[in-house]
């Protein structure tokens, strides 16, 4: 069993923060290395103050932290909060394997089924 | 394996899922428009599925409930969002109190499955979304196979708020 330790407060954050493309793209590319909020105004073309907006949304969700260097804000993605939801769709997924493994099943017994039906019922 | 594609997308909350059956698609069709065929895949074999309304019309209502190995009910409700056989089948999916009404305090997924005939196959692919975090994992600790039981805990700790 998965325990939720988020507020009701907080995960309202995290999904007004997640309801916008750029904010998710801003996720996915900090992921993996920091990105300054100048280089991602440059990549979505949009002016330094609107990304620092999504980013101060990001902040308050806790998906992304945001650190100095030098004169550049440099931004990265929290990955627990990213992890957490990693999880749970990794669950969802072997729910799902589990329910088209029966589904399979379900039609390979049409195929070893067809041929004692059709000799059950001979025609007249 | 009959799963082809996973895609996952941890920042929209969404799963797709999409497996090649070699059936024509009006069979496939069948396992998920027929109530007794459903019952047969829809739950793990420790909580099988009974459906009881199957409304599978724009708007129409299904309920269904699993029952596990102590006899234990737990209660779930569609919605049907969109339907067209043999190819669309989208709903909300949520759960129901014990007597099978739509329970509003707890969290509601959308699931669409498309299907696609392809020759002598079948492509299906079922994707699932959730509004929030929260409502992700709830939705998993309780309808997980073996979070069946651990929500019992979780509504309990709902109702005493």
């Amino acid at each position: 069993m998965v325990v939720c330790t988020l507020t009701d407060e907080e995960v309202d954050r995290l999904f007004q923060a997640l309801a916008d493309r750029t904010r998710r793209d801003i996720v996915r590319r900090t992921m993996l290395d920091d990105a300054s909020v100048s280089a991602l105004a440059r990549s979505y073309d949009m002016s330094f103050a609107a990304v620092q907006k999504h980013v101060a949304v990001l902040e308050r969700a806790e998906l992304v932290v945001k650190r100095r260097s030098g004169r550049e804000q440099l931004v990265r993605c929290n990955v627990d909060t990213v992890r957490r939801a990693q999880q749970l769709l990794d669950q969802l997924e072997s729910i799902w394997r589990d329910r088209l493994d029966r589904f399979e099943q379900l039609l390979a017994e049409d195929r070893t089924t067809t041929t004692p039906l059709e000799t059950e019922n001979p025609t007249p | 394996m009959t799963v082809t594609d996973v895609r996952k997308d941890p920042t929209a909350l969404t799963m797709e899922i999409v497996s090649e059956f070699s059936a024509p698609i009006d069979r496939v069709w069948q396992l998920l428009a027929d109530p007794r065929q459903l019952e047969r895949w829809w739950g793990p074999p420790t909580h099988p599925a009974t459906f009881t309304d199957f409304d599978l019309t724009p708007n129409g209502a299904v309920a269904y409930f699993m029952t596990g190995p102590d006899g234990e009910q737990y209660h779930g409700w569609w919605r049907v969002r969109a339907v067209e056989a043999p190819n669309l089948l989208e709903v909300q999916d949520g759960f129901a109190d014990d007597e099978g009404e739509p329970n509003p305090d707890l969290p509601v997924n959308v699931m669409r499955i498309d299907l696609a005939s392809e020759g002598s196959t079948t492509r299906m692919t079922i994707r699932s979304t959730f509004p929030t975090l929260d409502a992700m994992e709830q939705t998993l600790s309780m309808g997980a196979e073996e979070g069946m039981l651990a929500a019992l805990g979780q509504i309990d700790a709902i109702l005493a708020e």
